[in-house]
Order: C-alpha cells, then structure tokens, then sequence
C-alpha cells in the first residue's frame, strides 16, 4: 500500500519535471505545456491530502477534491486565453521561439 | 490502493512529463503530456477520487490536448526547433529542478508516514448516518447489497453549500476568458502596430 509520502515525492517529481521544462525549452508551446504539468502535480497534491484526512464521518476530506474542480477549470480557461495569446504573437512576430523574443529587454 | 497499480501509473505519470520535456516535436510533447496526464488520472482514481479522475481525463487529455495539438498544427510547427539547446540553460534546468526535487524529499523524509485506510464496507455504513436519510448519499452509501463511495454527490453537496460564491465566480471566469479568447483573436492585421 502507498503511503501519503510516496504520493506527495511523484508530485513533487513531476513538479520538478514540469520546472526543468519551463527552463531548458525555448518552444513557447512546450513552455506552456510543462506549466500545465505543474499544475497537475499540485492537484495530484491536494487529491492525496484530501484522501489521507480522514474526516469524523470517516470519509475523505472532500474541501481538497472541490479545490482540484475549480483548478481543472481555472486551466482550462488559462489554456484557451493563452493559445489565443500565442496565436496572436505569432501572428505578429513569425516565431514563437522565447529567444527571439526579447524586445522588453532593458 | 494497490502498490503495484501505484508504481505502474505513478511510472506512466513520470514517463510522460520526461518524454514532454524530452521530444523536440511538439505533437510528441502534446501527446507525451496526455500520457502524463492518463497516469495522473489513474493516480486519482486509485485514491478513490473517481469524479475528479474523469474530469482529469475529459479535461486535459480531452479538450486541452486537442487545443494544443489544434495550435500546433494551425501554425505549422512541425519541423521546428533544429536550434541546439544551450548547455548552460541544460545544465541550470538539471540542477535548479534537482534540488528542488531533493528539498521536497528531504522534508517528506523527516515526516512519519501516513498509512492508507481503505475504504471498506464498514465505514461507508458509519459514513451514512451523518446524513440524511432521504438523501441519493445516504442511500448510496447504505445501499444493501452494493453499498459505494458516492464521491460526486459529496462533491456536489460540499460545493454547492460551501463552495456557493466561488463557483459563481469561476463561471464569471469562464465567461471572460470566452470573450477575451474572441477579442484576441478577433483583431486583424490593420490594428496591429507593425514591428520590424
């Protein structure tokens, strides 16, 4: 049987994963998909913690389950505003390399 | 939940993001990234969260994967990317996520470990007496030959009592995202300020 620990470190690697994409690639769609990665690994949190605290009723914490709901459809509408974002620039620049990108340099 | 089906989806779920990370087409990140995310769901379901599991899975795998597949294909991305990584940026990206990585299973370690209670038939019988007996939960959870988790309907209950003004505030969400979507896309190329 799993323990809440063994859950929490494959979140946490995940996140990780998710992070060392953010940084190595220059795709500003795979940027945008390791984000979401990131996301999921701290719903993946909050549905272990909902499930290892048990409630007086003996059934799991449910205030988790509802939090995960509402970050699931914060991602949906972030991805969909996003991509038009990315359309956008694309539109604009021909390149959706974040190195290429660097007109707000200082 | 059963070790095994852990390490298998918990692999699948680790796999999938390397594989996101690792591919230089973007359809392969696309689809690696669903993989990640069938395995996260299967993870969910194993914690005995059916409801959100589903939703993982019609959610991302679903919608979010096809929009991202969608854009890719709509710009025409498919031989990009023959650019080298830089080495500096790889070895930063191994070593910024790798202590992160190690930081989180240092304070795990220093945790007692919190054992899994399977749900048995025994509790679903207690659970049902705090609530109502007329109720679709109480008769889910006491049923008397097939007695189940109703995990929906307890999510349903706890937000649409608790949860009242968030979720009002998610759909004012939604609804401004919709129409941000459209003004973004909506603008032609007159108002644009040309750029060289």
């Amino acid at each position: 049987m799993a323990s809440l620990n063994e859950f929490l470190f494959v979140s946490g690697l995940l996140f990780a994963i998710g992070l060392a994409g953010v940084i190595i690639r220059r795709n500003i769609i795979v940027i945008f998909m390791s984000l979401e990665l990131m996301l999921a690994a701290a719903s993946l949190t909050l549905v272990a913690f909902s499930r290892y605290h048990v409630t007086d009723n003996g059934l799991p914490d449910y205030n988790g389950q509802v939090f995960v709901f509402f970050i699931i459809t914060v991602a949906a509408a972030e991805v969909a505003v996003g991509l038009a974002i990315i359309v956008a620039l694309y539109r604009a620049r021909q390149t959706i390399n974040v190195e290429d990108l660097n007109s707000m340099r200082g | 939940m059963h070790s095994l089906l852990f390490y298998l989806f918990s692999f699948l779920a680790v796999a999938g993001g390397i594989l996101l990370v690792a591919f230089r087409n973007p359809v392969s990140s696309a689809l690696s990234m669903v993989l990640s995310f069938v395995g996260l769901a299967g993870l969910f379901i194993g914690l005995n969260a059916y409801f959100v599991g589903i939703v993982q899975i019609l959610v991302y795998a679903g919608a979010i994967m096809v929009l991202f597949v969608f854009i890719i294909m709509l710009l025409d991305l498919n031989n990009e990317e023959k650019v080298r990584f830089r080495s500096s940026t790889v070895v930063l990206g191994i070593i910024i996520p790798l202590c992160l990585a190690l930081q989180i299973l240092g304070v795990i370690q220093s945790q007692d470990t919190k054992e899994f209670q399977p749900i048995t038939e025994e509790t679903l019988a207690t659970a049902a007496e705090s609530f109502p007996e007329d109720g679709a939960i109480h008769k889910s959870l006491a049923h008397e030959k097939t007695p189940k988790l109703p995990d929906t309907n307890l999510i349903g209950q706890q937000i649409f009592t608790h949860y009242n003004f968030p979720l009002q505030v998610i759909g004012a969400l939604l609804l401004v995202a919709t129409i941000g979507v459209v003004v973004l896309s909506k603008r032609t190329a007159k108002t644009r300020p040309t750029d060289s």
